[in-house]
């Protein structure tokens, strides 16, 4: 008897690797037609999206006196840190060099503003119509500022119309102090420090006792700045939360902060106030003055008699977000909103990636090859995710340069933002479209039915988005939890400017202001596709195919 | 018949051969009707719309004060009553979806047509079928959400004490809001329906129907531009189509409910059209 030599395969060990699986998953992609065009219908389909935002800023609008607006959108002032900002504010001011403080007490805080929205009524009296009342974040207070150019770096310290003290610096920092309004029972004493770069903030019921708000770095400052008294008041604002979403209607609105006890503790500081009306103020529809000819109340004013001051002013001191009833840019997150349309075309081809192995059988023939379904899954996960990667980023870089330009040929104002920004903006969206594949891969793989995983990748990925951000399909609070809890969540990656809570405006998803940061939401994306992919693994390995 | 053959003599009329349509109706109906998941999506139908429009209209709060009032909230009873309809037309599409495209999957439609050869008369007598089954599932759909909004929505702020019309089938546009969304799912239907047969794949097509469907209102509430955005809507078969739930603001409309339904039967229709026309020049 001769030993029979045991039979060896002969193909080469590298031949089972995971390059091999990578390749075979690929050649069954390419070779596909429909997906493919589908896969490169996305970018396409994000492009012409794009290319629909053409609108006109302004034109058409008709004003209160008779006329019609339609010039173009006028451009914000930049702020020290490159972001658009709303600067206008009525500023008593002098020149002081070097380091030193000043010290304020505020006696009140009033204000006035239109009772039923809308502009100046009569030239005679142009408050005709107005009615008293203090806008929640009317200020008054001290300021340290570069200069009386609109965007100048400063530090503040500030009484609000209903958020009590706070402590501002550079447009967007925003610290709280003492709650409460001023009144002539409860002054607010504030002051404001100057060492170099550095601000420090204080307030005080009484003169005496002092409690430091922040201490702020304000490295535009100059050697010589400007101290004094300012008061601004934003616009008016009803936002109107109801049923069919939210929207803001209002006007301009003016406040008075009264003043005493003001010591300039500075080396060359004098007694001679200067009074500038920082700013254009009364934006109307885009700074365009909406009132009849005649004095002008909301340029502001400043009046001193024995030691007490009053100044009024109008406008707002804090970043320029959209849809904000001081703010006049558009976002250019509008650019990419594509992203939701290339979706639709990429999660279907995702899906069906995997159902038409069931479908044809090509399944048992799959996992005769590659016994380890697992690296199956992982194979085709790597495959769909990065074509859909690399045809999500054409479809961005191509579109955010058309849709910008085809905003600002239309007169539109478009928010600055940093080149990290926008490089966040484009990643972003290759990857949102990239993982949410590989969730529609994993869901088809849970299904195995190209109808069942259709509907269920559109269901869960796509229709929430839907239900999220258009106005009047679902109650406000509902919306912002389904952006908090689906994969839409993730759609956050294309905003640009944050909702800030020291300015009021209707931030809702359907004017382009997400519930969670960029990361948060990317992540909620991230943590659907991996719970489904793994659960997808699990079940590959239990159930027969 | 013998249990052994079911071969005919010939000459022999054969069951329903006087009567190839009604054959070919009672065939569809037997293969629907034997579908394992047919019933649960009727069921589906009727219990999802319900619920969503329950659990709308149990979430509108705006009880008290002038904001509240009709005059300043615009909301429509009829419209936030019915708000179901927007998962219930998923539903029924991927009814009629199956109905065309299960025998894409496993073939069975080569034996249907071999039994059949006159296909558009396979394709009416799915239509019909799937018509009836969802006539009726919407009906009860719709009437479910509609009493779910009645008993509901007086409690949450829609009352008469805020200047609203209570929902009532005996108001003419109330009737019709009813009676349309009814028509509304079934053309949704007859839509997906002619998108599969036009696609022959059960996946594609409910791809393409609810992409359809959902592509307009983002296309329309993300382009800036109105009167863009306005066209986009008059042309959606989602946005156009239930415009004959509206009962108020009529006038704000781009067109009116009926021409609204009627854009989306003539989605359904040219969907039809083609599905019938690929279905009887191509290869099975």
């Amino acid at each position: 008897m001769t030993a029979i030599a045991p039979y060896r395969c002969a193909a080469r060990r590298a031949n089972d690797g995971f390059g091999r699986l990578l390749h075979a998953e690929w050649t069954k992609f390419r070779t596909v037609r429909g997906w493919v065009v589908a896969i490169l219908l996305a970018p396409l389909l994000i492009v012409a999206v794009a290319f629909l935002q053409r609108s006109e800023c302004g034109i058409g609008n008709p004003l209160p006196n008779g006329t019609t607006f339609n010039s173009a959108c006028p451009a914000s002032p930049i702020g020290p840190g490159g972001e658009a900002v709303t600067d206008s504010f009525y500023f008593a001011h002098q020149a002081v060099s070097g380091n030193g403080s000043i010290t304020a007490r505020i006696t009140s805080l009033t204000g006035v503003y239109p009772a039923h929205g809308g502009h100046m009524a009569a030239a005679a009296n142009p408050l005709a119509g107005y009615q008293p009342g203090v806008q929640p974040w009317a200020k008054a207070g001290i300021m340290i500022s570069a200069s009386t150019a609109q965007g100048s770096a400063y530090a503040a310290m500030l009484v609000t119309g209903t958020h009590g003290t706070r402590m501002q610096w550079d447009y967007t920092g925003d610290a709280a102090g003492r709650p409460g309004a001023a009144s002539a029972t409860a002054p607010r004493w504030l002051r404001i420090t100057r060492s170099g770069d550095t601000v420090l903030g204080y307030d005080s019921p009484d003169g005496t006792h002092w409690t430091l708000v922040k201490t702020v770095s304000v490295p535009g400052l100059p050697a010589t700045a400007q101290v004094g008294l300012f008061t601004t008041s934003p616009s008016y604002q009803v936002i109107k939360t109801s049923f069919g979403g939210s929207s803001g209607t209002g006007g301009q609105t003016l406040a008075t902060g009264r003043f005493d006890n003001v010591r300039v503790a500075w080396a060359g500081a004098g007694t001679t106030w200067t009074g500038t009306s920082v700013g254009a103020q009364g934006t109307g529809p885009a700074g365009v003055r909406s009132g009849p000819p005649g004095p002008d109340p909301f340029k502001g004013k400043f009046t001193q008699a024995a030691g007490a001051y009053t100044v009024s002013g109008a406008g707002d001191i804090a970043p320029d977000v959209p849809e904000a009833a001081d703010g006049n840019g558009m976002s250019a997150q509008n650019a990419l909103i594509g992203t939701v349309v290339g979706l639709i075309a990429v999660i279907i081809v995702a899906a069906l990636f995997m159902t038409a192995e069931y479908r044809r059988g090509l399944v048992r023939l799959t996992f005769a090859a590659s016994p380890r379904r697992g690296r199956v899954l992982a194979a085709k996960a790597v495959v769909i995710g990065l074509v859909t990667f690399v045809a999500g980023l054409a479809g961005a870089v191509i579109a955010l340069p058309l849709g910008i330009r085809q905003l600002r040929d239309g007169g539109n104002y478009v928010l600055p933002m940093s080149a990290l920004t926008e490089a966040r903006m484009l990643a972003g969206v290759a990857a949102v479209l990239a993982v949410a594949a590989v969730l529609a891969l994993a869901l088809g793989t849970l299904a195995r039915r190209g109808v069942t995983a259709v509907t269920v990748v559109i269901v869960v990925i796509f229709l929430p988005f839907l239900l999220g951000t258009l106005q009047g399909l679902l109650p406000l609070g509902a919306q912002e939890w389904l952006l908090r809890l689906t994969p839409a969540a993730a759609f956050a990656v294309i905003q640009v400017v944050p909702a800030y809570h020291q300015v009021l405006a209707p931030y809702s998803a359907a004017n382009g202001y997400f519930p969670l940061s960029w990361w948060a939401g990317f992540g909620v994306l991230c943590l659907w596709a991996a719970g489904a992919l793994t659960a997808a693994a699990y079940l590959l390995r239990r159930r027969d195919v | 018949m013998s249990a052994v053959g079911g071969v005919t003599a010939p000459g022999a009329a054969a069951p329903g051969a006087a009567a190839p349509r009604l054959a070919a109706l009672h065939a569809e109906w037997t293969k629907l009707r034997t579908l394992p998941g047919t019933f649960a999506l009727l069921v589906a139908v009727a219990a999802l719309t319900i619920a969503v429009s329950a659990a709308t209209a149990a979430a509108y709060d705006c009880r008290a004060g002038a904001g509240c009032l009709a005059a300043a909230t615009g909301a429509d009873p009829a419209k936030i009553s019915l708000t179901g309809l927007d998962v219930g037309q998923v539903l029924v599409a991927v009814l009629a979806v199956l109905a065309v495209g299960g025998e894409y999957g496993t073939g069975m439609i080569r034996v249907t047509f071999t039994a059949m050869p006159r296909r558009l008369f396979v394709l009416t007598s799915k239509a019909a079928v799937v018509t009836g089954l969802t006539l009726a599932s919407s009906l009860v759909a719709v009437l479910g959400s509609v009493l779910a909004g009645r008993l509901l929505l007086p409690a949450r702020g829609l009352s008469a004490a805020n200047g609203y019309t209570l929902l009532s089938l005996a108001d003419g546009a109330d009737l019709r809001a009813t009676l349309g969304s009814v028509l509304y799912l079934t053309l949704i239907a007859l839509l997906a329906l002619g998108v599969t047969a036009a696609v022959r794949d059960s996946g594609v097509a409910i791809g393409i129907v609810l992409g359809l469907l959902f592509l307009f209102p983002i296309l329309a509430a993300f382009v800036p531009g109105r009167t863009l955005a306005r066209h986009l809507e008059q042309a959606s078969p989602l946005i156009a189509g239930q415009y004959i739930e509206a009962t108020t603001g009529l006038r704000s409309l781009p067109l009116t409910p009926w021409q609204g339904l009627g854009v989306l039967a003539l989605w359904a229709a040219g969907a039809l059209l083609i599905g019938g026309l690929v279905l009887r020049l191509r290869d099975a």
